[in-house]
């Protein structure tokens, strides 16, 4: 930033020189497409262009066409520019909402090699050929070539411009918020309803999309009490900063209005900014819940849809009197005004007033209002008249006008008029866009040709232009009032606010519903209904002849209103041009649903803070750091960390498990099992209720034993597994798999409430609360004898007992139960005792020569086991296909009991857990390979069955697996092929029992 | 959403994992009509309007409910207890749910 030397820039040509909200006394330097040019604090890029003189701000993404400004603010269609660069880069903004910054750097888009000189300009030429729809219709074979082929070609020449490929440096944050009222929208509606409620004393929150309240005042010389409607708005906001319960939110777009009165927010904090500062964020997302919503989102003007409507030039009525107004900025020299209605009007005024010439206005309608005619007084007026065309290369020179005959077809003379701006009013769309998003009903308004709401669904209210009210009186009376009806509830003696005077309403003429000029005789240009999307009036047309008489189905067809702008200009033209080719009235083609985000928002903004070490939570056991200290490689286990192996000198992870896996069938091993789920279970029922969970029977279990269980969901498949401890008479402690932890105490907690409330059984989940680990391997034995108080012989401690000790004088539960399949002890302490006991257990241990193993060794033991885990328990298996099959009780009800009896989970050619091995003992099978008896057998193979687990065994020397094959009980001894098309892997199988080691479980009972 | 869990009060809905049509009631232990269970299991309406439903307050007490909700405008209109014999359609008391009516 520098102070301006008015020698020193001589661009800003068509700056003004009125005052305005721009502040002069500091010049803003910033890039478009490389040129260096200024502006000021108070600009957007779209101001800082047109008072650069800049016309031209980018090329149409279909055609190519020239485009420049048309609007002021988020309906901008047209100038839509890539912002920043590197990693901030960041395309598709429209240039009419990114406030200049110093230094800023802009681009345009769809164009080159540059954007005056742009080589698929062409397609304008072979238009006729590129309709609506052509890309579907044309690349469509050969399929392949769709993705590699035709994606890439279309994504080059239709491209929206081009995103940043690395990773977002910004960081974004979330927030809650409650209030008494939500007013959307900072114009004068909104602000009557805040004041309104906070002299009420409500807890308001009035949020603003741009950087400054006052709405359409900031771009009218409206007049309240005879003075500027502007000083009125900075009043009411002065009291509003100042009132306790008022949050007032600039830079900031209501987005989405979601169920039970809650709205998305967005909020610009820094986008305004070069880069945030290291302690902003870029974003704020607020998810507002108010008691009541004020929707206060004004109007949007409408362009009208004439042969060559978007050149560079034209621009709509209200957006250049906002550029003129709010910014000092002359967009053109000599202009015409093209109106439907009394609001154009006001523009001559206001371009007199910024030295523009005002060759014509244009009006279809036999006449206007009076004060219409009083600002025109010095113009000529062309009633019954519509431009009909325009001409000029890369931006507007002329503008074709003729008079529209009693069938409205142009007809006469065609008088062209020199012009380099031709301001449009095609009428006012009232900005619905959350009234409907909130369930509410919307009715079209003839008189307005306006869609407006009628009902709501939720506790929301539009007030203002957004329900099709124009009078600025009238605006600020309904805000006010409607907040008072809102708040009526929790302010019942609420006083009305005294609103200022807008003066005697005047009489306008009603506005004509022109929703598109007829070609003339000479007409040749397309007339754009949709800027953004190149969509034109013959599209839609043609969209209606192939058979596309839905809204829903013609906004697909052509893109129409599917751009960032969210067809804010061009939606009821395409549905009227519609309605009109079907021969129906508007309201009875209808309208497209209202969809959020209203405007783009940022994914960062609705991620939040939650990215990275964010995302999700880490569990780390209580021996955590123990592992990371003794060489453990750490893997997620869900959203446990857990060690995968202890990696010794020079050795890789492979060797380190395979040591690991033979020393707990040699000596000993201790493996961390703490994120087993760990429930509680206390109550006079507690084993009826086990019984009921539990596949196999549990009133015969005594106190001071374990028993392992089978679990089944209600449609007979198993669910879970693991080991249930008796504590106590009435007390009984379950495991369950790490992995469904949260989904056993959810199923038992669902049957407690729900199904069974008479049992008198209560469950808590106790898995944080102790510390688990497995001591497994032949000297377990004569290692528990030196640490725990109490006899672990096989008399006292026998095979699935239950006992409370101490271990280093800490408390322990211990449960002769393995996973491994040797002999072993679970071992629970309270949390903050198991780093204590697991390194009194490796110290004690030493002489035994312990050590610890991680999951890897212990997925081998099991396997070698044949003992069930997660690829197996897959969710389609049955007790009977894992070999589990006498667990299943006859006498008992239990959950899944009935549909376990289903014929098609009796089948005895269901797929069944086997064990496989290589035939040349050597080759090492795949998880997930099929299995099948002839490999020359054509495609489709008839699978057999498949490979759920595999490992090296250590201890057999050879390569195993598990796997499910179709009758696998009765085809051990079998050859077989495993199958694995991915890694190209033919390998022939010997079908085996499962159970490679100790299939008689004798070293469990040693 | 939000939603009142019976212990806690009013919550936002992420706190709370859904269950499923609360009003089925699982079939006796002797029932051995397919048909009964295979409609306890696996059929269930997809109705507009008010619909009956378990939601569990699970990041909070954990406790299993019912709710009244009307599956088009995810107005909540009433609330019963995991036990409660309720409806489609009716309130917890049985009067008739307003809402969409068929």
């Amino acid at each position: 930033m520098s102070r301006p030397d008015p020698n020193q820039h001589p661009t800003q040509p068509r700056r003004l020189p009125f005052a305005s909200e721009i502040d002069r006394s500091t010049l803003l330097r910033f890039r478009f497409d490389g040129k260096t040019l200024t502006g000021h604090p108070g600009d957007t890029l779209a101001s800082a262009l047109l008072a650069n003189g800049i016309r031209l701000a980018g090329r149409s993404f279909k055609y190519h066409r020239p485009r420049g400004i048309m609007g002021i603010g988020p309906e901008e269609a047209n100038a839509l520019v890539g912002l920043r660069t590197g990693a901030r880069s960041e395309p598709n903004t429209k240039a009419t909402m990114a406030e200049l910054f110093d230094g800023l750097e802009a681009v345009s888009q769809n164009r080159w090699p540059s954007l005056a000189l742009d080589v698929q300009g062409i397609n304008g030429f072979i238009a006729p050929f590129i309709p609506a729809g052509f890309y579907y219709k044309t690349f469509m074979s050969p399929d392949r070539w769709w993705t590699n082929v035709y994606e890439k070609l279309i994504r080059r020449a239709a491209g929206m411009g081009i995103g940043s490929q690395e990773p977002d440096p910004d960081r974004y944050d979330r927030m809650n918020a409650h209030c008494d009222l939500l007013v959307v929208g900072g114009g004068p509606s909104g602000l009557a309803a805040a004041l309104q409620a906070a002299r009420a004393g409500a807890r308001v929150i009035l949020c603003e999309e741009t950087n400054r309240f006052g709405g359409s005042l900031r771009h009218e010389r409206d007049m309240l009490d005879g003075a500027p409607a502007l000083e009125w708005a900075d009043a009411v906001i002065a009291e509003l900063a100042a009132a306790p319960d008022v949050t007032l939110l600039t830079r900031t777009t209501a987005f989405g209005y979601y169920d039970h009165n809650m709205v998305g927010l967005i909020e610009r904090v820094a986008d305004h900014l070069p880069e945030p500062a290291h302690w902003q964020v870029r974003q704020r997302m607020w998810r507002v819940r108010a008691g009541h919503v004020i929707l206060a989102a004004g109007a949007t003007e409408r362009p009208l849809v004439f042969p060559g409507n978007d050149r560079p030039g034209v621009m709509l009525a209200s957006a250049v009197r906002g550029y003129i107004n709010r910014f000092a900025v002359q967009p053109g020299r000599r202009a015409v005004i093209f109106t439907a209605n009394d609001s154009g009007y006001r523009t001559a005024t206001d371009l007199a007033r910024a030295g523009i010439e005002v060759a014509a206005i244009v009006d279809p309608r036999p006449t206007a209002g009076p004060d219409a005619l009083g600002h025109a007084a010095a113009v000529p007026v062309h009633f019954g008249s519509a431009v009909v065309e325009t001409g000029g290369h890369l931006g507007l020179r002329y503008a074709d006008i003729q008079r529209l005959g009693a069938d409205g077809k142009p007809t006469a003379k065609v008088s062209r008029i020199a012009c380099d701006l031709l301001c449009v009013a095609g009428g006012w769309t009232p900005s619905v866009h959350l009234a409907s998003q909130s369930g509410g009903r919307l009715r079209y308004d003839a008189a307005l040709s306006a869609f407006l709401p009628e009902s709501s669904k939720q506790r929301e209210t539009s007030v203002g232009a957004a329900r099709g009210l124009y009078n600025l009186g009238d605006c600020l009376a309904s805000g006010a009032e409607a907040a008072a009806g809102a708040l009526a509830d929790i302010a019942p003696s609420l006083v009305p606010v005294t609103l200022p005077s807008s003066g005697a309403p005047s009489s306008e003429a009603a506005p004509a519903a022109l929703w598109e000029v007829p070609k003339a005789a000479h007409s040749r240009s397309k007339a754009f209904v949709d800027h953004q999307d190149d969509v034109t009036a013959d599209d839609i047309r043609l969209a209606h002849r192939e058979g596309y008489v839905s809204v829903e189905h013609l906004k697909r067809f052509t893109t129409l209103g599917m751009g960032t702008d969210q067809g804010r200009t061009s939606n009821v033209n395409g549905l009227a041009i519609m309605a009109a080719a079907r021969g129906l009235e508007i309201p009875e083609v209808g309208t497209t649903t209202f969809r959020p985000p209203v405007t783009p928002v940022a994914f960062g903004a609705f991620a939040g803070a939650e990215t990275g070490l964010h995302f999700a939570p880490v569990r780390r056991t209580p021996m955590h750091d123990w592992h990371v200290a003794n060489g453990a490689e750490m893997v997620e286990a869900g959203l446990w960390m857990r060690p995968k192996w202890y990696l010794r000198d020079g050795e890789n992870g492979f060797r380190a498990h395979q040591r690991e896996t033979r020393h707990v069938r040699e000596k000993i091993g201790l493996n961390d099992v703490s994120t087993l789920g760990k429930i509680d279970i206390q109550g006079a029922d507690a084993a009826d209720f086990l019984n009921r969970v539990y596949t196999n029977g549990w009133k015969t279990l005594p106190v001071g034993k374990a028993r392992y269980g089978l679990m089944l969901r209600e449609d007979g498949l198993v669910f879970d597994d693991g080991t249930t401890s008796r504590l106590g008479e009435t007390r009984y402690l379950m495991t369950t798999t790490t992995a469904n932890a949260a989904a056993v105490l959810r199923h038992l907690e669902f049957h407690l409430k729900a199904v069974w409330p008479d049992l008198d059984v209560h469950v808590a989940s106790v898995t944080d609360q102790y510390a688990g680990m497995a001591l497994a391997g032949p000297l377990a034995r004569r290692l528990l004898e030196r640490v725990a108080d109490i006899p672990v012989d096989n008399a006292n401690f026998p095979y699935l007992g239950v006992r409370e000790g101490r271990i280093a004088g800490a408390p322990a539960i211990l449960s002769r139960i393995s996973f491994s399949g040797e002999l072993a002890w679970e071992i629970l302490t309270p949390a903050d005792h198991g780093i204590t006991v697991w390194q009194h257990l490796m110290e004690a241990g030493a002489e035994f020569d312990i050590a610890p193993y991680g999951i890897e060794a212990l997925a081998n033991l099991r396997i070698e086991k044949g003992h069930v885990a997660g690829g197996e328990l897959d969710g389609r298996t049955t007790p009977g296909d894992l070999g589990l099959g006498r667990m299943v009780s006859t006498k008992k009800d239990f959950i899944g009991r009935h549909m376990l009896t289903r014929p098609e989970l009796q089948r005895p050619d269901r797929e069944q857990l086997v064990g496989l091995v290589p035939v040349d003992a050597k080759t090492g099978l795949r998880g997930g390979s099929y299995l099948v008896a002839d490999t020359a057998a054509p495609t489709p193979v008839g699978k057999l069955g498949w490979i759920t687990s595999t490992c090296m065994s250590p201890n057999l020397g050879h390569p195993v697996a598990l796997a499910l094959l179709k009758g696998g009980p009765a085809r051990h001894g079998e050859r077989l092929f495993a199958l694995n098309p991915l890694e190209k892997q033919v390998v022939e199988v010997r079908v085996t029992s499962p159970h490679f080691i100790d299939p008689e479980g004798k070293r469990l009972e040693a | 959403m939000h939603l009142r869990c019976p212990h806690c009060g009013d919550r936002e809905h992420a706190e709370f994992s859904y269950g499923a049509d609360a009003t089925l009631q699982r079939p006796a232990p002797d029932e051995t009509s397919h048909d009964a269970w295979m409609d306890y299991v696996y059929n269930r309406d997809n109705p507009r309007g008010p619909y009956w439903e378990y939601w569990q307050h699970s990041a909070g007490c954990r406790l299993w409910f019912k709710v009244l909700r009307d599956t088009m405008t995810h107005e909540v209109l009433d609330y019963a207890s995991a036990d409660a014999t309720v409806e489609h359609r009716k309130m917890a008391d049985g009067s008739d749910a307003e809402g969409y009516k068929p």
